[in-house]
């Protein structure tokens, strides 16, 4: 008998315990799930591995927060709409200035920033797009200044000219190469209009993709992994009274 | 026990709050104040990870095995640093780290002296067992969903990150711990629930370190009970026989040093204990000598 009662109490708080357990890894796991959304305002440094892989290793150091020279990166804090503790950027406020030894990922000790990165100019932190009703040069203005700015320019962002149907003037207007841009956000921070009209965001919200049916037998042509940026016709030439500022510069 | 010497009887706890303070300080002014040696930080990082002089790299080893679990191999360098770090705890005892280095030992201590005080008991019940359920659910966690699962929402974490780079809103998780603490369970994180406190608590089985006890000078006046944050290390009767407190949950706070009128416990080496204690054995056996 009293065995007996031992054993059902034994096993009664068994159950009990099994069930806090339960309960608590649940509640956790929910928790956990909630701390994985980032923001898409906020951008991760360069060499990040891919976000779910990035989130996982990082151990939450901050010493890429340190290494960066410009005070770039801020490690998440709680309340911030990224995973508490893990390093991003807003580049509005500071942008990435792509320095060419990467003290980033040269200080990051557990590879969540990738030391494969070839050079700074293969980081793909995000993508620039451009809001065409808001942007300067859109509104048939000489602006420009994303282009001029753009670390990576002619090949990044380049400027095309657009006839204008009520004068023989034309407009020219900067265009992203998502092939080439690094996502730093230089252009974001010099864009001059009150809300940016050209922001970093991540590629694949405002990506789309062609299917594999229209592209050239090949497999080349536009928007295949590749290709080169498509240009208008004064491709590799300089455009006299455009590109003054930059006459040389090669 | 307010017959304690000033400073003499406080020796072990200024030494505590002063370690506590330079680990944190350094963090800070290696971050802040760009403290370093010709042009190498001088400690780069935070608890989670770090980097001496740009040459030794420091880890936290639970870190490191919550984020192995999670199925994502790490570079040599913060697995090193992991290694460093759990040989030393392994030699001093692992929760010397959560009586001497974690700064949340700061706010325990703090909703500790406010329980005493006010002379608060406690409302709630927990088993301390309860630690090793959460670490094994940490552990557990990391394993089936793929990030470590303690790091996400460790309040040691966020402490200690926000101190040195900022403040965020880690000050309302910090003010639920305190509170926690000081008006529902006594020691009610760091002596029930902490998962690294029950991590390190495994690491302390091995230590080296020791808090020696001499039973022949022990007058059992139970003082040193009264001050132990964890009093279910110090069972006398065990400890009689070891000639040490024997648990690795002891956090090496040296409260009960500090407090013993008689001077019965003290630091030692665990080979210098056992190596008394067989010599008095072996007295004992052969009284011819």
């Amino acid at each position: 008998m009293t065995t007996d009662a031992g054993r059902r109490e034994f096993l009664r708080r068994m159950a009990q315990s099994a069930g806090v357990a339960t309960t608590g890894g649940l509640l956790w796991a929910y928790l956990l799930g909630q701390q994985q959304q980032v923001s898409a305002h906020a951008l991760r440094p360069p060499g990040a591995l891919p976000e779910a892989d990035f989130a996982a290793t990082c151990i939450k150091c901050g010493q890429c927060v340190q290494a960066c020279p410009f005070g770039t990166l801020r490690l998440a804090a709680s309340g911030d709409d990224v995973p508490i503790g893990t390093p991003w950027f807003s580049p509005r406020d500071v942008p990435c200035y792509m320095c060419e030894d990467v003290p980033c990922i040269a200080a990051c000790p557990t590879g969540a920033l990738d030391r494969g990165l070839p050079a700074i100019e293969e980081a793909r932190m995000g993508v620039a797009a451009i809001d065409q009703e808001s942007c300067l040069s859109w509104q048939g203005l000489r602006c420009e200044i994303c282009y001029r700015e753009c670390p990576v320019r002619n090949d990044a962002i380049t400027v095309e000219n657009h006839p204008r149907r009520t004068s023989g003037h034309a407009v020219f207007v900067p265009l992203v190469h998502a092939s080439h841009c690094t996502g730093c956000g230089i252009c974001e921070k010099a864009c001059p209009t009150e809300l940016a009209a050209i922001r970093v965001v991540p590629p694949d919200l405002v990506k789309g993709r062609i299917g594999d049916h229209y592209r050239l037998s090949d497999g080349s042509g536009p928007g295949s992994p590749g290709a080169t940026p498509v240009r208008g016709e004064d491709q590799g030439k300089r455009v006299p009274g455009l590109d003054y500022l930059n006459e040389d510069t090669p | 026990m307010n017959t304690r010497r000033w400073p003499g009887g406080h020796r072990y706890l200024l030494a505590r709050r002063l370690v506590q303070v330079t680990v944190l300080l350094t963090f800070y002014g290696t971050a802040h104040w760009a403290w370093g040696i010709a042009g190498r930080p001088l400690l780069a990082g935070n608890l989670s990870s770090s980097m001496i002089l740009g040459t030794v790299p420091l880890a936290d080893p639970f870190a490191v095995l919550q984020i192995l679990l999670s199925g994502h191999w790490l570079r040599w360098e913060v697995l090193a640093g992991a290694a460093l770090v759990l040989g030393l705890y392994a030699i001093v005892g692992g929760r010397s780290f959560c009586a001497w280095v974690c700064p949340v030992n700061l706010v325990a201590d703090g909703a500790e002296r406010v329980r005493e005080r006010l002379g608060l008991r406690s409302g709630l019940h927990l088993p301390r067992q309860i630690r090793y359920v959460v670490l094994t659910l940490s552990l557990l966690l990391s394993a089936l969903l793929g990030i470590a699962a303690f790091e996400w929402v460790s309040p040691i974490g966020i402490l200690h990150r926000e101190l040195i780079y900022g403040i965020g809103f880690g000050a309302a998780a910090l003010a639920g711990l305190f509170i926690f603490d000081a008006l529902v369970l006594r020691h009610g994180w760091c002596g029930h629930l902490c998962p690294l406190g029950a991590f390190w608590a495994q690491v302390g089985r091995v230590a080296r370190v020791r808090v020696a006890f001499d039973e022949s000078t022990c007058t059992q006046c139970g003082d040193c009970l009264k001050v132990c944050p964890e009093p279910q290390v110090l069972n006398l009767k065990a400890a009689a026989q070891a000639g040490m407190v024997r648990s690795g949950e002891c956090t090496h706070c040296a409260r009960c040093i500090s407090v013993c009128p008689e001077q019965s416990l003290a630091f030692s080496w665990r080979a210098h204990i056992e190596q008394t204690a067989s010599a008095a054995d072996h007295n004992e056996r052969s009284p011819a000598s």
